[in-house]
């Protein structure tokens, strides 16, 4: 078991790692990035002043190196934009991300998980009808626009929740409701369809025989093993909420990491972008190690070879 | 003595979604307490679902009725579904299934799953609950039945978790015990002490029991009566002697002269032509009239009537006397190999050591899967390879077909190492045929393009060659011509089975390797494929290794064979000498697990 | 143990049944899945305005009129006949603009689909196929995709590179091939061990002759099935993009790119955000409908609605 984790947990940053090399080759290859910090009516002389002045002009391996050192002693270099350490600029401002996030998969499980369970436990009922509408639309609707809904809604017509800023708990309902909505088709149908072949497994059938029914059969025989795949998803969401707070926190106005990213993607700020880029991978890897030490513990198929 | 349980004109249809399966149509039966029936019947006929029926476990687009269901003088329909799981379900009728790998619950402890019900019940305490799951594990035979309890299924082997079945089973203490199959997914040899352990169990605790299964033999050893079913109809009963010894209909008389057996020599099989009417729409006269060799006109257009002696032997024919069964079966028309002819293939001295590690980090673990095989097929002759799963037997097929190089030792095919062949040439020296037909043809290929395959790799011929081939490979298999441009789903398993022989024949090569080529068949369509093999040695001198695990095709079939346990050859000989007089234990052991019938019995006697 | 038959029908010849060939199955089941025939009959309508565009449209989606700027649908209140569903803050009418957007959307739902599925199916089929370090690597590089936020280093590589139809298109192609590499690659290693495909290595085919000819034809449906998905999913990544800033530019029509614009005046002149969010949804559930239900009638059970 501990072999196991301490192993998971090697391939975790090994996933890290390979993440912010190919992050930062992309940023780096794809196009000329003092180019872009220039902006395009720039003269040539004045990229080659940038160039120098953030040493874009030595080579490739040696900036990765160079970053990948700072990188593993806290230094995450300094903004071009807002010319303070990168790492003070992230944890300033992770607060409002964690919030965020944690309190939108927390609005995907109240919402998928007992929906998706009523529609497994009644196949072809008018709660799975509507579970399965519920899940094709939330698919359908671009996350930004459902927000700006949210907004024009609750902003003008029923203003119960403030739809800008973070000062408040208040604040984050609007938000977490539309970064949590994007999340719920998959959970939902992989809870609908986890638990229909789990109610179809022999081994239920063996609980029927012993003359368990309803409730205690789910609970005994059928719960834990179709909770399963569901934890692994729910990692898999937790960790893409970092990366969509992007947007939910630009229309919201949330003074967040997605926000700081939006801003350093148009100041051209490659160092910060990086960095966030690496905390986001940092996250979804972490997220996926906890769901694997919680699968090997709740199954002792992973736990006891 | 009570009646124990007492069905009559039990009804159950599936809804699919192109229409309704009449899956179980008017099936009665009737049970004495601590009698057991047996249920026999091919894979659609009904069987199992009329045990589900029983224990309400029908799936949800199910329906299910019966003009009457008592259980003890109780009667069943009449609970609700919350009474029937308090009274009836786990107390009064225990039931275990066919597959001991999914039907327990790979995350909880043998220990909870086995004390769970009693203790929910409100039946023991804990420790009560827990002693008595202890005794009932060293009763149905599982070594340190105490470790046993904190452990997980997947650590315990197929057959032990199929005894932790039936000792969770009588936890609850039931009157009737109903097997759905038990054996059908164990070893040959684990199957028999599985069997006889029901069987004991069952007089000790004077339970009744009802015994499903494919297969006939194992039924009719084991039980006071027996019903046979067919395309969800049960067309005969009656007490086991009786029904073996004068079968009535013509199914079941043609399902005796269908299964290989050991006693008597060798012969060809009564094969049934055909295969089972589709349900949903079943035919309106006898269910079994399109297959059936004594048919009369009336049979397609009315109902055959219920005939027979009370209780002990009834049946559904339309004839107004059963007809007369064939004492003698035909012998075998193919010969086998002559003295000193050539090893086709020849494998020498081979090993094969397999290294798997779980995950990607695990530790390393090796498999020794082949020890130092050597063994060789003849021109001309049938050997069979036998022995159970896990006994190497498919790995040295694979090795054989030039499929895997071994660790060690090598294969030459006409004294040529397999090595220095091409893979078109070596299609041209050997070729398989697999287990399982439904995933041997591939299901987006025309059997047409499937046929042809092997010779359109090779480059052989133009289209219009090619066409011929494939079409003198498909009459050689007895498939008629107008299946060419079908797919592979639209075939039975029998007609499957048969295009992949016509595919690996369609090259013309020096042999075949069939791994198993009729275990997932039923019995009436083994009978089918076994003597198109006779045919084709007939007809083509055909060369064949057959790998099986069940001696009676051995017997039927092979000139030579070679026992393998363990990735050793530990016996090898002429058939008729190793069944007759088998030297090593193993061997014995793997004979004594072949069906035979009460004393041996040749082939049934002439009714009346 | 009873056999789910497929459908039967009479066969002349010899009065037995006789099963329905795949293509007959397929055929019938479409026509009796009411989802998939919605979903089918949305997008079939939304590429024909694609299209035909030119020939629909009212107006010259860039032509500017500041004399009818910011106009109501015309039944609203002040609505003009001339502009049916109204003007944006450039007097642009909005319907031709909204008809125009349906060629950027299918444009790049169908261009970056394929570039996912050309890596995916490629990365998948291999790692499948050939299993042992290769599989790994894959399997290695699958984590490490999944772990990168998508959305995030889409924006900073459209911003870099430069903006256009066709860097947008690679890059979400580029960020959206893990799905295709999951399913093919979990039924390609199905697939290949079958007894079909060592029959045909019996037969002396290689290994590309198996892939193309045993194992391609079988993951044909479930890629179509992805690809009809993924068409949605990349026609909601551009617009997030086009919305952010870091998409198809101004002036060309995108429907996401017109709800960024009309988000400043959305309390007043709400039009401007519901209706290109309308369109986006339609053609999104169009795909999604479609995608589930050819999963339905290609899935060898055949669930039905």
């Amino acid at each position: 078991m501990l072999r196991y984790i301490a192993l998971r947990g090697l391939l975790a940053l090994l996933v890290a790692f390979t993440v912010s090399l190919a992050a930062f080759l992309l940023l780096n290859v794809a196009a000329d990035p003092a180019q872009a910090i220039a902006g395009e009516d720039a003269t040539p002389d004045v990229i080659e002043a940038i160039r120098a002045r953030y040493g874009l002009d030595r080579p490739l391996s040696v900036r990765y190196f160079d970053w990948l050192g700072g990188v593993l002693t806290g230094d995450f270099g300094e903004s071009y934009y807002w010319h303070k350490p990168v790492a003070e600029l992230v944890t300033d401002r992770a607060d409002e991300t964690i919030t965020l996030a944690l309190s939108a998969l927390a609005v995907t499980i109240v919402i998928a998980i007992p929906l998706g369970a009523m529609a497994a436990l009644n196949p072809n009922s008018w709660i799975d009808r509507f579970a399965l509408g519920v899940a094709v639309s939330a698919q359908a609707v671009p996350n930004f626009w459902l927000g700006l809904i949210m907004i024009i809604l609750f902003g003008v017509m029923v203003p119960i929740f403030p739809v800008s800023g973070d000062d408040s708990w208040k604040h984050f309902v609007l938000p977490a409701f539309v970064l949590g909505a994007s999340s719920v088709p998959a959970v939902m149908r992989l809870t609908r369809t986890g638990l229909i072949e789990v109610m179809g497994a022999d081994y239920v059938r063996t609980a029927r025989s012993k003359g368990f029914r309803g409730w205690p059969l789910l609970r005994r025989h059928a719960m834990r093993n179709a909770l399963l795949p569901v934890i692994s998803v729910l990692a898999v969401q937790l960790g893409q909420k970092f990366g969509g707070s992007v947007i939910t926190e630009s229309i919201f106005a949330i003074n967040g990491l997605g926000r700081l990213a939006l801003e350093s993607i148009l100041g051209a700020d490659i160092p910060t972008v990086q960095m966030l880029i690496f905390v986001f991978a940092i996250v979804f890897v972490v997220m996926n190690l906890i769901a694997d030490i919680l699968n090997a513990a709740l199954d002792p198929r992973i736990r006891i070879g | 003595m009570s009646t124990l349980l007492d069905i009559r004109n039990l009804h159950v249809s599936l809804n699919i979604p192109d229409g309704q399966l009449r899956a179980v149509r008017d099936v009665c039966l009737s049970l004495d307490s601590g009698q057991s029936l047996g249920i026999v019947g091919e894979s659609g006929s009904g069987k199992s679902l009329t045990a589900l029926a029983l224990m309400r476990l029908l799936p949800r687009a199910a329906d299910c009725r019966a003009t009457r269901m008592q259980f003890q003088g109780q009667d069943l329909p009449a609970l609700s579904d919350a009474a029937f799981a308090r009274d009836i379900a786990g107390p009064r009728i225990g039931m275990i299934f066919q597959e001991p790998m999914t039907s327990l619950n790979p995350v909880y402890t043998i220990g909870r799953q086995m004390t769970e019900a009693a203790i929910a019940r409100g039946m023991l305490s804990g420790p009560d609950a827990r002693k008595k799951a202890i005794d009932l594990l060293d009763r149905t035979g599982i070594p340190d039945p105490e470790a046993r309890l904190a452990q997980f299924p997947h650590q315990l082997s197929g057959g032990q978790r199929q005894r932790v079945m039936i000792a969770m089973t009588l936890m609850l203490d039931p009157d009737l015990l109903i097997a759905d199959e038990p054996t059908t997914a164990l070893d040959v040899t684990v199957q028999a002490q599985i069997l006889d352990l029901l069987d004991d169990l069952r007089r000790e605790r004077r339970m009744g029991m009802i015994l499903i299964s494919h297969d006939l033999a194992v039924v009719a050893e084991r039980s006071d009566k027996v019903a046979v079913m067919y395309g969800g109809e049960v067309i005969e009963q009656g007490t086991s002697a009786e029904v073996l010894r004068a079968p009535a209909h013509p199914y079941t008389q043609s399902l005796l002269r269908a299964i290989p057996h050991l006693g008597g020599p060798p012969g060809r099989l009564g094969a049934i032509p055909g295969t089972v009417p589709s349900l949903l729409h079943p035919p309106r006269g006898c269910i079994f009239a399109p297959r059936c060799a004594h048919r009369l006109p009336e049979c397609t257009t009315a109902r055959p009537p219920l005939r027979g002696t009370g209780d002990t032997h009834r049946y559904l024919c339309t004839l107004d006397h059963p007809p007369q069964v064939r004492l003698t079966s035909d012998p075998l028309i193919g010969s086998g190999a002559v003295d000193g002819a050539e090893d086709v293939i020849a494998a020498s001295h081979v090993t094969q050591v397999f290294q798997t590690r779980k995950g990607l980090f695990g530790p390393k673990r090796e498999i020794r899967a082949l020890d130092d095989v050597s063994l060789s097929l003849r021109r001309g002759e049938t050997l069979a390879l036998i022995g159970e799963s896990g006994s190497g037997k498919s790995t040295l097929a694979r090795i054989m077909l030039g499929l895997s190089v071994p660790t060690q030792g090598q294969v030459t095919m006409l004294g040529r190492p397999v090595s220095e062949i091409s893979g078109t040439e070596r299609a041209s020296f050997v070729q398989p045929v697999f287990q399982d037909p439904y995933s041997s043809l591939n299901p987006r290929r025309r059997l047409a393009e499937i046929i042809a395959r092997p010779l359109v790799l090779r480059g052989d011929g133009d289209a219009a060659a090619r066409k011929r081939a494939v079409e003198e490979a498909m009459d050689l298999v007895r498939l008629p011509a107008r299946l060419l441009h079908a797919y592979p789903s639209q075939l039975s398993g029998g007609q499957r089975q048969r295009v992949a022989i016509a595919r690996a024949l369609v090259t013309r090569p020096k042999a075949l390797v069939c791994d198993e080529p009729t275990s997932a068949l039923d019995v009436s369509v083994q009978a089918q494929i076994l003597n198109l093999l006779d045919d084709l040695r007939a007809e083509m001198g055909l060369t064949c290794l057959l790998i099986t695990h069940d001696m009676a095709v051995v017997h039927q079939v092979a000139d030579r064979v070679a026992v393998m346990y363990q990735g050793r050859i530990v016996e090898e000989g002429p058939a008729r000498n190793v069944l007759a007089n088998p030297a090593h234990d193993y061997t014995t052991r793997l004979l004594a697990a072949a069906p035979r019938f009460a004393n041996d019995a040749p082939v049934p006697e002439v009714a009346q | 143990m009873t056999s789910t038959d497929q459908t039967f029908t009479a066969d002349p010849e010899d009065g037995t049944t006789f099963a329905l060939t795949p293509g007959q199955i397929f055929r019938r089941r479409i026509f009796g899945h009411t989802g998939f025939l919605i979903g089918a009959g949305l997008i079939l309508a939304i590429v024909l305005i694609a299209i035909f565009a030119p020939l629909l449209a009212p107006h010259d989606p860039y032509a500017q009129s500041l004399s009818a700027r910011m106009l109501p649908p015309v039944w609203s209140d002040g609505g003009n006949p001339d502009y049916l569903l109204g003007t944006d803050q450039n007097g642009r009418d909005y319907l031709s603009r909204l008809i125009y957007g349906t060629r950027v959307s299918i444009t790049i739902g169908l261009g970056a689909a394929t570039v996912g599925l050309l890596i995916g199916v490629t990365l998948g089929v291999m790692a499948g196929y050939f299993g042992g370090w290769i599989d790994h690597a894959i399997s290695f590089l699958l984590t490490a995709q999944l772990a990168l936020p998508g959305l995030l280093l889409a924006m900073a590589l459209v911003f870099i590179i430069g903006p256009s139809i066709w860097v947008v298109i690679g890059i979400v192609g580029v960020l959206h091939w893990t799905y295709y590499l999951v399913v093919t690659r979990a039924a390609t290693q199905r697939i290949r061990s079958q007894d079909f495909v060592a029959a045909a290595s019996a037969s002396g085919a290689s290994p590309r002759q198996i892939i193309w000819h045993e194992i391609m034809p079988n993951l044909l449906s479930s890629i179509i099935v992805i690809f009809t998905f993924e068409l949605g999913i990349a026609i909601l990544a551009e617009s997030s993009l086009s919305f952010l800033g870091v998409g198809i530019q101004p002036p060309t029509p995108s429907w996401g790119l017109m709800i960024a614009e009309g988000k400043q005046a959305m309390f007043y002149r709400p039009w401007l955000v519901v209706l290109p969010g309308i369109c986006l949804f339609l053609l999104v559930i169009g795909a999604n409908l479609m995608g589930d239900g050819l999963r339905d009638i290609t899935s060898p059970e055949g669930r039905n609605e």
